[in-house]
């Protein structure tokens, strides 16, 4: 309580104060942090330390002056990028070996903490093969499966099949909701099940058309409400016409948000809540990620997790040359797997997270 | 583990300083966190290598200056080194002299083209042109019904032509013409820079629309795969410049930095919110400080500036420097600060607030609480909470229904709070006098609203500069001059 009430009293009067007074009164009053790296942090910065420094001196040989052309650095890497770990073979020393690797999990955006803390587990279960590059690629990949592995990825339905069951689907602003919702409506009608979509997202222009589009071309019901309109009542209905018509899937589409945005994720708190007060049930809440996500993606699922309980998380655009690595540290961090995976515009192109598969893309 | 960032730059710096030397060693400890920090900010390893030896070279080679301390050196090298990477050349929209002007926007799937493409015309509009709207998107369903959505909003016409994108795009300058208008947008479908029929697709545009700016529109999120993709674009199209979206988020940024480094053309506009408005010139010194971790002042100013009512703002500031601040101001801050966004993001963008309190999660049910007992003093409380004894506390507290101990505390961090804040006002007095004359040469610096008047007579030429919001001026708060740290002087 003291500690929160004096965070609340000192960030009203810092603003207040950041109004009026320059910045760097404001920040005279800073207190020095407490040293605190734990140890993970020290072996993210050495990691870091290698994986860069070991850059920097390949670009100094490579360009041997200052400022080196930026651009014939990176079509190199575009060659490497075919294969990232081909340079693994040239490895001559272990820790050579294991850094080449670590390098390649920072660049599928696995982030720095997670590719160093996988990298030193892998390690010790290489144990003594550690330098042959064979042994590290497998003792990684075996490492990166096992994390990744063992988890429910079907998408839950109601047992008894009394009354629909809600699948919601939230994320940040163009990461491919309604794209996946139009997918995977089709899929699901196709394989029988009787679907309605809910045009939940009535604040970006058009998307209600967009979705509707979709439920034309797999012949689903829609429920849309008028822009503007409450999003929580949208999906309500939609839960309420489903049951009507016996139908056994609602697919909801929200507004896309920045999970900075308070009063956005207590509306979509709002949605999840009335989504299962009438005769629905919310069975699955779906995070869609966009592969092309950095390291922001773990502050998302963070935060979308918080605040609606996220179940699953739909991987989009993996058919670019995007790794969507960050789903490994959101796995490792918060538990909640990957469910579903976009690799191309096509219905079809929604399938199944294979663990396997995406650990050998990681790399390839 | 993001969040701790600023604390470790502090905590090395902290090391640092008071040393008076800056030794190599010194340089290496800095360089590794500022390595975490760009690598954590999405900065592609590339461009990490290149830029943290960019950096030791200058830190390394810098004579020790009598003004700052090492730690002060460092950072001031560091920011100056991403300002400059980010900066450098700007971009300047030059009118074709035989209109329409042609933009060309080009990038991923949902990295934001639609959306940006009705900014930037109303951007246009408020330059004083009459912009035309091109959906070339016919890829994703709706998406010209968005377009024109928006362009009704933003009050610009929207030309499509269903015989396809580049039919469109080639139509759009005879529209143009026709309509009177003098800048064209088009907008294009997102599409995989590996995805050969659609980069295809969007040269034939490019070919027949023959634009005189192509953006490529990138998101503030974007991972190491940012530099891939740009390049891809580039190579295609040919690129001016970039738009950075997503900037309204929490998102470090760091791809910016990539794609310009790669792509070598400059990052013409930012997006910094949903709405149509929230769109204007790069900033490449808010999004170092941001990349780097430090807090993104600029920005919680401008949010500040408008949340809040500049006198009243002013006024309440001044008493708060005095000592004499109240409860009543406490609570019109307090609706102020709520109307600026959630209350722990708004502590993220404040460099130098404690690492206790910037993890803190502030319980907004909290301060409903808070709001309560206030509501339940007297006027006489409110502006004296020195008066409040036991039975008055049991009072508020029945009247708010709450604790008296809660009460207690609050009164007892209120106090707290006020004292710690005049402290402030005495150490920083000078500085605010200093500081408000800066403000005012910032207000009349070029880009403001000279230029905009200087324009109309320059034969439509302008340089890319957002409208200076006219009734804030004596609220205009300097940046952190060049290489200046909050907290380390």
């Amino acid at each position: 309580m003291t500690l929160e009430l004096l965070a609340v009293l000192a960030a009203v009067a810092v603003a207040a104060l950041a109004v009026a007074v320059t910045a760097t009164v404001v920040c005279r009053r800073r207190r020095s942090a407490a040293p605190g790296a734990a140890g993970s942090e020290t072996a993210a910065g050495e990691a870091a330390d290698r994986v860069v420094g070991r850059l920097a001196g390949r670009a100094a040989e490579a360009a041997g002056g200052p400022a080196p052309s930026l651009r014939d650095r990176l079509s190199k890497a575009r060659a490497a990028f075919a294969g990232p770990l081909t340079a693994l073979e040239r490895a001559s020393t272990s820790t050579e070996a294991w850094t080449e690797v670590t390098e390649a999990l920072i660049r599928a955006d696995v982030g720095l903490a997670t590719s160093s803390e996988i990298v030193e587990a892998a390690r010790a279960r290489a144990g003594g093969a550690g330098g042959d590059p064979t042994a590290v690629k497998a003792a990684l990949q075996a490492e990166l499966r096992e994390r990744l592995g063992g988890f429910d990825r079907s998408l839950a339905r109601r047992s008894d099949g009394a009354c629909p069951s809600v699948w919601l689907f939230v994320g940040v602003n163009g990461t491919g909701k309604t794209t996946t919702i139009g997918k995977l409506a089709k899929r699901e009608a196709d394989a029988g099940a009787g679907v309605v979509l809910a045009a939940g997202d009535t604040f970006r222009a058009a998307a209600a058309d967009q979705l509707a589009m979709w439920a034309e071309r797999s012949s689903v019901h829609i429920v849309r409400g008028s822009a503007g309109a409450d999003p929580a009542s949208v999906v309500y209905d939609a839960v309420e016409s489903a049951a009507a018509r016996g139908a056994d899937l609602v697919l909801a589409d929200t507004a896309g948000r920045f999970h900075t945005e308070h009063n956005l994720m207590a509306e979509l708190q709002k949605v999840r809540r009335v989504a299962g007060k009438g005769s629905g049930v919310v069975t699955e809440t779906l995070l869609v990620l966009d592969a092309t996500t950095g390291q922001n993606g773990l502050a998302q699922a963070r935060q979308f997790t918080d605040a609606v309980d996220v179940t699953g998380v739909v991987l989009t655009k993996l058919d670019g040359s995007a790794k969507g690595g960050i789903v490994v540290a959101v796995q490792a961090e918060l538990g909640v797997p990957v469910k579903l995976v976009g690799v191309g515009e096509q219905v079809a192109d929604l399938v199944p997270f294979d663990a396997s598969e995406f650990v050998e893309a990681l790399f390839s | 583990m993001f969040d701790t960032l600023t604390s470790r730059f502090e905590t090395v710096f902290t090391r640092l300083r008071g040393r008076g030397r800056l030794s190599a060693a010194d340089v290496d400890a800095a360089l590794r966190e500022i390595r975490v920090a760009l690598i954590e900010a999405d900065v592609n390893l590339d461009v990490v290598a290149g830029l943290t030896e960019r950096i030791r070279r200058r830190a390394v080679g810098e004579e020790l200056s009598r003004a700052l301390n090492p730690a002060q050196q460092v950072v001031k090298i560091v920011l100056s080194e991403l300002t400059t990477s980010l900066g450098g050349e700007r971009l300047a929209v030059n009118y074709a002299s035989e209109p329409p002007t042609v933009v060309l926007l080009a990038g991923l799937q949902g990295s934001g083209k639609t959306t940006n493409a009705a900014k930037l015309a109303q951007w246009f509009l408020r330059q004083g042109r009459s912009p035309l709207l091109v959906g070339a998107d016919l890829q994703r369903p709706a998406a010209v019904e968005q377009l024109r959505t928006l362009g009704e909003r933003a009050g610009v016409p929207v030309f499509s032509h269903r015989r396809g994108p580049v039919k469109a795009a080639s139509a759009s300058r005879a529209e143009a013409t026709r309509t009177g208008r003098d800048v064209v947008i088009v907008d294009t479908a997102g599409r995989l820079a590996i995805d050969s029929e659609m980069m295809d697709q969007v040269r034939r545009i490019s070919v027949a629309v023959r634009p005189h700016y192509t953006f490529l529109v990138v998101d503030a999120t974007a991972g190491q795969d940012a530099v891939n993709s740009a390049k891809a674009f580039h190579d295609t199209l040919a690129l001016d410049g970039v738009v950075l979206t997503k900037l309204d988020g929490d998102a470090r940024g760091g791809a910016a930095l990539s794609v310009k480094e790669v792509v070598g053309r400059p990052i013409a506009f930012a997006s910094v919110g949903e709405k149509l408005e929230d769109f204007e010139p790069f900033h490449p010194d808010r999004l170092a400080s941001r990349i780097l971790g430090m807090g993104d002042v600029e920005t919680l100013i401008d949010k500040a500036e408008s949340a809040f009512e500049a006198e009243q703002a002013t006024e309440t500031a001044a008493r708060l420097l005095e000592g004499t601040f109240t409860f009543d101001d406490f609570l019109a801050t307090m609706q102020q600060v709520l109307g600026m966004g959630n209350l722990r993001s708004l502590m993220g963008m404040m460099p130098g607030v404690p690492r206790e309190l910037r993890g803190a999660d502030v319980d907004e049910g909290r301060i409903g609480r808070i709001t309560g007992m206030i509501h339940s003093m007297t006027p006489q409380e409110r502006a004296e909470p020195d008066v409040i004894d036991a039975s008055r506390r049991q009072r508020i507290a029945a009247g708010s229904g709450c604790r008296p101990s809660e009460v207690k505390a609050l009164v007892d961090q209120f106090k707290q709070m006020r004292s710690m804040m005049k402290g402030l006002g005495g150490l920083g007095g000078k500085r605010t006098a200093a500081s408000r004359a800066r403000s005012s040469k910032q207000a009349s610096r070029p880009g403001g609203r000279s230029s905009a008047s200087k324009r109309r007579g320059a034969g439509g030429r302008t340089t890319p500069k957002g409208p200076v919001p006219a009734s804030k001026a004596p609220l205009t708060l300097p940046g952190l001059e060049k290489g200046e740290w909050p907290g380390l002087n």
